[in-house]
Formats: C-alpha cells, sequence, structure tokens
C-alpha cells in the first residue's frame, strides 16, 4: 500500500485516496470544432509512461481535496505534490 | 537439440537409452541483420503469432526478439484460466476462436499444454448478478458457446467446497457454468510455441530489447535497434502486454492504454480438493488449483499506473477475505508466493489487434486481466493480420481506430475483476 503525501493533511495510506488518472488532459474549448481524431486522442489516448507520471488524486476519505503529483511508475515513490491548475513543476528523475 | 517428436515410441526409447536427453527445445541464435517480419515480445501471444506466420503463412524468416526471457513477463504470472463467455458477439467469436484451438493445441503442436476443461463456474450473489449471469447465457447460447444456470445446490454439487451456510455477507444465488472453460499450463504454452515455432525456422531472440523504431523517407517502417544491434524488417508486430505504451512511443504513437498491476498468489501444494475453476465478480475472486496442487488465486488490480510488477498488500488481502468466506475450509492454509503482472487495460476493456497509422508496424495488446485465454486464437488472427496486411475478419472490429470511430466494444466484465 502507497503512502501518499497529502498537500493538506500529510502522509496518509493509500486507501484513504482515490485516484484520477493522467493529469493536464485539458478539454478541447470547442468540442464540435474537434474531428474525430482529436476528439478519440482527448478522450482515449494516454501518456501511460513507464517513468515520471503527473497524475490527479483526491483524498476522499479525508479532506476530500483534489490534487495533482508527480510519481515516478516503476518505483512508485511520489516526487512531488502540486494544486490542482498549476504547471506541471520540472523536477529531474 | 531434443527430439524432434514426442511421441510413447520416442518416450520408451528414451527410457532405456542412457542418460535423459534435457538439451533445450529451441534453438538461441544469434540476431540475423534482417527478417521478413519481427514480433517483439515472445510471450504466448508473440510466439503464437510467429508460429502461424511460419506453419500458416509460410513466413518463416521471423524473430521473435524479448527484453527478458521467453515467456516471464504475463504469460509466466497469470491464473492460467481458458474460457469463451463473453457478452457481446465480437467478443465472443474471438474467445470462441481460441478456445477451439485449445482443444486441439497439444496435438498441433506437439506438446503437452495440459489443457484442462474442468469447467469455469461465474457466482451469483445478488439480484444484479442473476441478471447479469443469465444476460451473458443467453447471449452465448444464441451464439452456440455452451453456458448454463446452475441453482446453488446444482453449484455446490459441481463443486463440493462452496459454502452455502447461511449469514454469508454475501450468498451464492445461483451460478453460470461453462463445461468446456478451464484451465492449461501456461509456461508449456510458452514452450510448445517456442519449440515449434523454432523448429519451422523462427529465430527466438532473448535479452534483446528494442530501443528504436526506424521508418524510411516514406514513413513506413524499416527496422528496429536493438540492445544486440539493428535489424532490418519490413513489418513489426508489436506483442509486448504491459510495455506497449512504451514501445509504441519509440514509432510516436500515443495509445488509448494504461497499465496497471494485477496480483495473483498461491497457496502451499494440497491433495486435489478443488474440481473446477471459480469466479466471482462481485466479491472480487478467482480461484483454481494447480496440478502441482497450489490453490492458484487471482486477485485485482492496483488503482494507479504502474509498472511495478507488485502489488498492494491491501488488493490481494482484499481478495483472501472473499475466498475464505466462500471457502471456509481454505482458511488455515498458507499462501506460498505472490506476485504482479503489468496488464494494458484499454477504455473498453476489449483488446486491439491490427493497423497501426504507421505503415508496416501492426499491434497486438489491450488484453488487459484476461489474455492468456485468448493466446492460440490471438496469435492465429494477428498473423493473418501481418502476412496479408489486412485484419481477419475475427480480429477486424478489434481495430485501433475504433478509438476514433467510436465503434467500442464495451466489455465491462471481461475478467473477474472490477476495473
Amino acid at each position: 500500500m502507497l503512502l501518499i503525501p497529502c498537500p493538506y493533511c500529510g502522509p496518509r495510506p493509500e486507501i484513504e485516496f482515490s485516484y484520477g488518472g493522467e493529469a493536464h488532459l485539458a478539454r478541447p474549448r470547442d468540442p464540435a470544432a474537434c474531428d474525430d481524431a482529436a476528439w478519440g486522442d482527448f478522450l482515449y489516448a494516454r501518456t501511460n509512461p513507464k517513468g515520471i507520471h503527473a497524475e490527479r488524486w483526491r483524498h476522499a476519505h479525508g479532506c476530500g481535496r483534489f490534487f495533482n503529483a508527480l510519481r515516478h511508475t516503476v518505483s512508485d515513490q511520489f516526487l512531488i505534490t502540486y494544486r490542482i491548475g498549476a504547471p506541471r513543476p520540472e523536477i529531474a528523475a | 537439440m531434443a527430439p524432434s517428436r514426442f511421441s510413447l515410441l520416442t518416450l520408451l526409447r528414451q527410457a532405456f537409452s542412457g542418460p535423459p536427453d534435457l538439451s533445450a527445445h529451441w534453438r538461441s541464435p544469434a540476431p540475423g541483420p534482417a527478417y521478413d517480419v519481427v514480433i517483439i515480445g515472445a510471450g504466448g501471444h508473440g510466439l503464437a503469432t510467429a508460429f502461424h506466420l511460419a506453419a500458416e503463412h509460410g513466413i518463416r524468416r521471423v524473430a521473435v526478439l524479448e527484453k527478458g526471457w521467453l515467456g516471464g513477463g504475463n504469460t509466466g504470472r497469470n491464473t492460467t484460466i481458458v474460457r469463451s463467455n463473453y457478452l457481446m458477439a465480437e467478443s465472443a467469436a474471438l474467445y470462441e476462436h481460441a478456445l477451439r484451438l485449445w482443444e486441439g493445441l497439444s496435438q498441433a503442436l506437439n506438446y503437452n499444454v495440459m489443457y484442462s476443461p474442468r469447467g469455469v463456474m461465474m457466482l451469483a450473489h445478488n439480484v444484479h448478478d442473476i441478471a447479469v449471469l443469465k444476460r451473458h447465457i443467453y447471449a452465448n447460447r444464441l451464439a452456440g458457446i455452451d453456458n448454463e444456470w446452475l441453482s446453488p445446490a446444482e453449484a455446490k454439487a459441481f463443486c463440493p467446497p462452496l459454502n452455502l451456510a447461511g449469514g454469508m455477507r454475501y450468498p451464492v444465488l445461483g451460478a453460470a457454468l461453462q463445461r468446456r472453460g478451464g484451465t492449461a499450463r501456461h509456461d508449456a504454452v510458452a514452450w510448445g510455441y517456442a519449440r515449434a515455432a523454432s523448429a519451422l525456422g523462427v529465430d527466438i531472440i532473448q535479452n534483446c530489447e528494442v530501443t528504436a523504431i526506424d521508418r524510411d523517407r516514406a514513413g513506413a517502417v524499416s527496422g528496429v535497434e536493438t540492445t544486440r544491434g539493428a535489424i532490418a524488417a519490413r513489418k513489426i508486430g508489436v506483442v509486448a502486454a504491459g510495455h506497449t505504451s512504451v514501445v509504441m512511443a519509440l514509432a510516436g504513437l500515443r495509445m488509448p492504454l494504461e497499465s496497471y498491476p494485477l496480483q495473483a498468489l498461491v497457496s502451499e501444494p494440497v491433495k486435489p480438493v478443488f474440481p473446477c475453476v471459480v469466479m466471482s465478480n462481485t466479491i472480487h475472486a478467482y480461484i483454481s488449483q494447480s496440478d502441482k496442487g497450489e490453490l492458484v488465486i487471482g486477485a485485482g488490480t492496483d488503482a494507479y499506473v504502474s509498472y511495478s510488477q507488485t502489488g498492494g498488500l491491501h488488493i490481494a488481502t482484499h481478495t483472501l477475505d472473499a475466498i475464505c468466506e466462500l471457502f471456509p475450509m481454505f482458511r488455515r492454509l498458507r499462501m506460498l508466493r505472490n506476485w504482479g503482472g503489468i496488464v494494458d487495460v484499454t477504455p473498453d476493456r476489449s483488446p486491439i489487434i491490427g493497423l497501426t497509422p504507421v505503415p508496416g508496424l501492426f499491434v497486438n495488446c489491450g488484453w488487459g486481466t484476461g489474455g492468456f485465454k485468448a493466446t492460440p486464437g490471438s496469435g492465429q488472427v494477428f498473423a493473418h493480420t501481418i502476412a496479408t496486411g489486412a485484419p481477419h475478419p475475427i480480429n477486424a472490429p478489434f481495430s485501433l481506430d475504433r478509438f476514433r470511430c467510436g465503434r467500442l466494444i464495451d466489455e465491462a466484465a471481461a475478467a473477474a475483476v472490477a476495473h
């Protein structure tokens, strides 16, 4: 089980959290203007990296708040957490 | 080399002739400079693809590249369940095609894959489960696939360890049974395909990781760079399971895939006590007994994307809670090992088998939590796709393009794990 550093509550066990998938997937501002390929790419394509992954978490059974995190998908180690809406931090592996 | 053909005569001759022949069952050649087809990934699906390319389509200049060792990924990590009782017509056709090949696979490969059609029983614990399982049964029977409804007493008669005592949080209200479903020996499947493919001239190259996919001026693939040198090929098939996104990124493609750890565990070996395969979608457990006597238990996926080949202990604990309630006789049993594999999951829980936007590049992925059962059928239709440049009618609906055009194949109940 992961120990997840909630930026508002501190480190808490994984079962208090729900996972929100890849972060920074911006919904197209005008979906009707998208062609099928662009819309399909937004809906379904994912980076799925073997390395540093930017992802959303929600402290569902704690403060209830969303936050973003950078986590390494091989070691599962959390590198940094940051606010929803903030740009992805630059960080070395 | 080991005997070219296994038979009773070979067995008798070996029994009376000196020390046993323990030589390798397949060649381990150095990579050649060029092949007609390069398959990336020497798991069951990749080896089956190479076998069918050589055996059915006469394409014998084939290399199967493997970054680790043969069958060391999900082929060696799954719970070996074989069944075809899927809901959607496209899926049922694909998995039934595979199931029919399983029935004759040991003969076709001249290698005992220990396919054992001992019956797969899926449990219903509430009104919703009953409706869902009966819908599967009716859909399967319309498609000519065996699947039948059992009352709780009939389920208990088919699987005596099942607990029907009162007071359970999730009582057993009935079950769907596919009698032709069962298990096979996962390692033997990889070894059997490797031996048969190697005998037909396929080069299986282990410890050879692909580091780049080369393209010509027109954008078509022209070969791969590997840790053991460059290899030219006009056709490349990617069969890399959980690492498909990583390999496809080498060709600049973003896939509709996410990779999750999926766990399994085995108990200490005991005498034969468990006659069939039992699965429960609702309380998250599946179990069978191997021929070695271990109980093979499958748990769920972790919630997050990971390549760690392990999984959270709370996931396995959750499954063992369910197993102990369904089968109280296993409560004192000790678990021997647990492990994780990385499964590539698509948004609609159906696989992707077919062409890609890059000419010459083919992909077979997205099997998620249940790819082992499809190994022979997957290999055959993917070999057809690579050899002819167009999908077989069975895998045509499973194109990558369905995530653009929206024609998804929604198999929400594709495995006994909630996705």
